[in-house]
């Protein structure tokens, strides 16, 4: 649509795929977005994305268990437009249900690469800030926002549905604002992130980019 | 001559356009609308009547949406062609020329073809996505589809027979002056099978299998997003609502306002939500064994009862 345009070179280099396996697999680029042109447009669009929330249905960590009672009569998240999706392609929040192990990390690069922009990502808990209890383990990472760009944190270990809740408010006030650019950052500070991914993840079997 | 005819179907489109637009309007307010009834049910306030409608917008807002072919672009395509395909043959207000649509002698034919034209070119574009979840999907919804054609097509048979016609606009005529004149009273058989045939085509549980976000992730649409998933929203408010008002043509005595379709649709579709949320899922095996015995037997009856009772 209204593509930016970055100065790199246009294709992956897909190394952890066999020759065999290039072939089945795309090798370009993501792509990064400039907002509509007119601003009256992109508010309307924001307004749009922010009351129309779907989030991922993918229990990332033991925060997971907070995203159930979100639908339940006690916190009612429906209200504001939260609807789970069990699928990446149609969902747009990725919620890091607390600590993210390197065998989890895989499988969340993997979705939130083949989840449709403008997309953002919730970190639930103190462990994607910081490592939290699991500071020093040998098998989680600590800084989530190495790997994907963190679109808002909402921290304590554990946080009440509650307090998820208020930071998906906080999350829609942002959207609307026009703040939430993770998936243009991710892009645009793309060989950075996977840099980083491939430092951690070891048996690297899947292409760059996750079309 | 021509400049005439020309005129009169420019305005056939117009009119045929503002039913499009009531009718899916209306589909996706009914469907806010149920879904704050079962979220009272539940003791939750529910989505705002707005939602399915920022759903939609929000997913033409997309900035990416990637393809898996050019059957992927077309399956949404068709599918929501089929929806307006069906809806251009069905009339929709009894008695009023502007919202009779394309309605014509043999119209309910067509009607059922177009019913399956959509499914099929779903069945296509999710089949392209090549995700394993959206092949069970399909295989699931086509078969169960084929399963709750039998009672429905034996059910429009039997009224076919009954009223000596095969247009609804006339079958729509031949119930008015009262209820006692509804299929649903004169030939309850036939409606009783058609009915059933309703459950499995409204795809609310006991006969949900093809959609199972449980087990398979939602099926056949799993790879869908962005502006092809809106057109595909789109399409099950106006489809949803188009099968509802065919069935208030052909069975409860059709509408001569908008303010009865309403009512009318709107008890059609409490049967299926009733009976889904107090029955649980079929398995896609006991689905269709269900609708080949007791749908499918009921659906011959009505057809003897109609040649024994009705005409003789």
């Amino acid at each position: 649509m209204f593509k930016k345009t970055l100065n790199t070179e246009d294709t992956l280099e897909n190394s952890g795929l066999t020759d065999e396996e290039q072939q089945l697999f795309s090798n370009a680029r993501p792509q990064a977005y400039e907002p509509y042109p007119i601003k009256a447009v992109e508010d309307f669009a924001n307004w749009a994305r922010a009351n129309s929330l779907w989030i991922l249905a993918f229990g990332t960590g033991c925060g997971a268990i907070e995203l159930r009672p979100l639908m339940t009569a006690r916190f009612d998240a429906n209200r504001f437009g939260v609807a789970g999706r069990p699928t990446p392609r149609q969902s747009s929040v990725f919620v890091i249900g607390g600590y993210a192990s390197v065998k989890t990390l895989k499988r969340i690069v993997r979705s939130y690469e083949q989840m449709q922009g403008p997309k953002f990502v919730i970190a639930l808990g103190i462990c994607p800030v910081n490592g939290g209890m699991y500071f020093d383990s040998y098998n989680t990472v600590n800084q989530f926002d190495q790997y994907l760009p963190v679109d808002l944190y909402i921290t304590g270990c554990m946080p009440r549905p509650e307090v998820l809740v208020a930071g998906i408010m906080e999350l829609q006030k942002k959207i609307k604002a026009g703040e939430c650019d993770g998936a243009n950052r991710y892009v645009e500070n793309f060989d950075w992130y996977k840099t980083n991914q491939k430092k951690v993840i070891k048996n690297w079997d899947m292409p760059d980019y996750n079309w | 001559m021509i400049v005439e005819g020309l005129g009169a179907w420019l305005s056939k489109i117009g009119n045929f356009s503002l039913t499009l637009l009531i009718v899916t309007t209306y589909g996706l307010l009914m469907g806010a609308f149920i879904e704050r009834i079962i979220a009272k049910v539940q003791g939750r306030i529910g989505i705002p009547y707005r939602q399915p409608f920022i759903n939609i917008l929000k997913n033409f807002f997309k900035r990416t949406a990637i393809s898996h072919g050019v059957m992927f672009y077309l399956g949404p395509v068709f599918r929501i062609a089929g929806g307006i395909g069906t809806l251009a043959f069905v009339p929709v207000i009894y008695g009023d020329e502007m919202f009779s649509n394309f309605s014509m002698a043999g119209d309910l034919f067509l009607v059922i073809y177009f019913m399956f034209f959509g499914q099929l070119g779903m069945a296509l574009g999710a089949g392209e996505s090549g995700h394993p979840y959206s092949a069970i999907g399909i295989a699931r919804g086509l078969s169960q589809m084929t399963a709750y054609e039998v009672p429905f097509a034996l059910a429009v048979i039997s009224i076919v027979i009954q009223y000596d016609t095969l247009s609804i606009t006339q079958i729509v005529a031949a119930q008015q002056g009262g209820w006692q004149n509804w299929t649903v009273v004169t030939n309850w058989v036939a409606t009783l099978a058609a009915m059933l045939a309703f459950l499995g085509m409204m795809g609310y549980s006991p006969f949900d299998i093809f959609l199972a976000p449980q087990e398979i992730p939602i099926g056949p649409p799993t790879e869908f997003h962005s502006a092809y998933l809106g057109l595909m929203q789109l399409n099950r408010a106006l489809f949803g609502a188009t099968k509802l008002v065919l069935f208030m043509n052909l069975f409860f005595g059709g509408a001569t306002g908008w303010l009865e379709l309403m009512i009318k649709t709107f008890f059609i579709y409490m049967v299926a939500i009733i009976i889904g949320v107090a029955f649980p899922r079929f398995r896609v095996d006991q689905g269709i064994r269900f609708f080949f015995k007791i749908p499918t037997l009921i659906g011959i009856m009505s057809i003897v009862y109609v040649q024994m009772v009705l005409t003789s």
